[in-house]
């Protein structure tokens, strides 16, 4: 199992490790909900430094991004961030991504953790990287998340310039607390807010330079557990859970990053024919009528019958209530539609409801 | 180490009991609900249900799991703490008090002697059983 340069904080810190995607890392510290409140009214860190980073660099740069990413690269400028797909022929989603453009002809590709080996083989093999070539800096980098209303303030009294600047999906250098980053207004939860990506050996001194200067915002650091609940009242997407290999980004809710309009790309084919045809299943959003959690892998039935698969659900905390998102056939997947999950043998009712959740309510511009 | 009170009884699936008069109040350990992380669902049988002991009467859900409720002796139940629908946080907050979960006529007096008692559980729970 490997482990994040926070590993000894998180245990210091009281946190509750789990293995997740080949990772120990900390499921909570003083409990979900708790930490999930924290994000939505103040201010929370996250250490995500398990996450995958690769670089890839020289003139052929954008042609590779573009044959094997699913969005437009050629739109993306210095210092923004667009969030994309890597597809397989038959349309399977290898994994869901954020690309950074850092100059002229050098990107960096932030990957799932889970996915990093998968990722790096599909990266450099499906694709010829004529001109270019990539680095795989996964290792060397640490990355944490500072998200919530009270971000900005923590973020933009610790750095050596004004991060009200950075606009939402664009990025800046500078330091934090005395340690280089790469400033990114990006994130998980909903909540504004800023990746912050150091040098491995750094990131423990970021970490605490945040808690440290973010009590009186109410700072705490927070869990896996409450980046699932908090992500997944946004209704983004969890490789893994959501999407998949075998689900196409139709089906997942995901064309809007999907641009055919810009060349061949790996999956276009298959997207383009299932776009032409209209996708036979699709993600939704589900609220259940009670507390029951609707968890990944209950059937959804109609009246009965079979119709689905829940893929992700919990308590939402801000929303109080259950809920959950489930790929169900399109013809029973339209809002307001009454469904069933399969809850230890029991029909539990649920709706099919608008997504997100919860409104967000990330930096606008 | 999680506390557990000396007058009641328990069981491996960490569960307790606690005999009033004729009756047996029932829960989880605080040990219980502090693995589980935050409860946000209790699923109890109704007023006049018919328990057995060792088996499932009902589950928990906390934002990671879902976790069987285990019968600590047979009977019918005789109460069930309706307030777990609206708060079930309470099982978290007060899991020897206001989180109780029934109250049982047990069927049969024996069982309650083959319960673990304190003693037993906390060195239960010493081993690293689950």
């Amino acid at each position: 199992m490997k482990r994040t340069p926070l590993f000894s904080a998180h245990l210091q810190a009281g946190a509750r490790m789990v293995p997740f995607g080949g990772w120990e890392m900390p499921v909570q510290y003083r409990g979900i909900i708790e930490e999930h409140r924290t994000v939505r009214a103040a201010v929370g860190c996250f250490d995500v430094s398990h996450m995958g980073e690769f670089e890839i660099e020289g003139p052929g740069a954008l042609a590779t991004l573009q044959r094997l990413t699913t969005n437009d690269v050629a739109a993306l400028e210095i210092g923004q961030v667009q969030y994309s797909l890597l597809c397989r022929a038959d349309g399977g989603i290898v994994d869901d991504l954020t690309l950074y453009r850092l100059a002229e002809d050098r990107y960096l590709m932030v990957v799932n953790a889970g996915n990093i080996d998968k990722d790096w083989t599909h990266v450099t093999t499906a694709v010829p990287a004529d001109g270019a070539r990539w680095r795989n800096v996964s290792d060397a980098t640490g990355l944490i998340a500072v998200q919530g209303p009270k971000a900005e303030a923590l973020v933009g009294r610790l750095a050596d310039q004004d991060v009200t600047r950075i606009g939402y999906y664009r990025f800046a250098h500078g330091k934090v607390g005395g340690v280089a980053a790469l400033i990114s207004r990006t994130g998980y939860t909903g909540e504004d807010g800023f990746e912050l990506y150091v040098a491995a050996g750094e990131t423990e001194r970021l970490w605490k330079a945040l808690l440290d200067g973010g009590r009186a915002d109410g700072v705490a650091p927070i869990g896996l557990g409450a980046r699932d609940t908090l992500r997944l009242e946004m209704r983004y997407a969890l490789y893994g859970n959501d999407i998949d290999d075998t689900t196409n980004p139709l089906e997942a809710g995901l064309g809007w990053v999907v641009k055919p309009a810009k060349g061949d790309f790996l999956g276009r084919a298959a997207i383009e024919a299932m776009r032409a045809k209209g996708p036979a299943r699709k993600l939704v959003g589900l609220e259940m009528a009670d507390r029951s959690v609707a968890r990944h892998g209950y059937p959804v039935v109609k009246d009965g019958a079979p119709t689905g698969i829940v893929t992700s659900g919990t308590f939402g905390p801000s929303v109080e209530r259950s809920i959950a998102l489930a790929y169900v056939a399109t013809a029973h997947g339209a809002v307001g539609a009454e469904l069933g999950v399969e809850i230890r043998g029991q029909a539990k009712p649920a709706r099919v409801v608008k997504t997100p959740f919860h409104p967000p309510k990330v930096k606008k511009g | 180490m999680a506390n557990v009170l000396p007058d009641l009884r328990y069981t491996r699936e960490h569960e307790w009991a606690k005999k009033e008069g004729g009756r047996i109040r029932v829960g989880i350990t605080a040990y219980a609900q502090e693995q589980l992380g935050d409860v946000v669902f209790v699923e109890l049988p109704k007023v006049g249900a018919k328990l057995t002991a060792h088996q499932a009467f009902g589950v928990v859900e906390s934002v990671k799991a879902v976790s069987d409720l285990f019968a600590p002796i047979s009977g019918e139940v005789a109460d069930a703490n309706a307030e777990l629908g609206q708060k079930p946080e309470t099982v978290n907050q007060d899991p020897y008090g206001k989180g109780w979960m029934l109250v049982v006529s047990p069927s049969n007096a024996k069982e309650w002697e083959q319960l673990l008692t304190a003693a037993q559980y906390e060195e239960f729970l010493a081993q690293g059983a689950h």
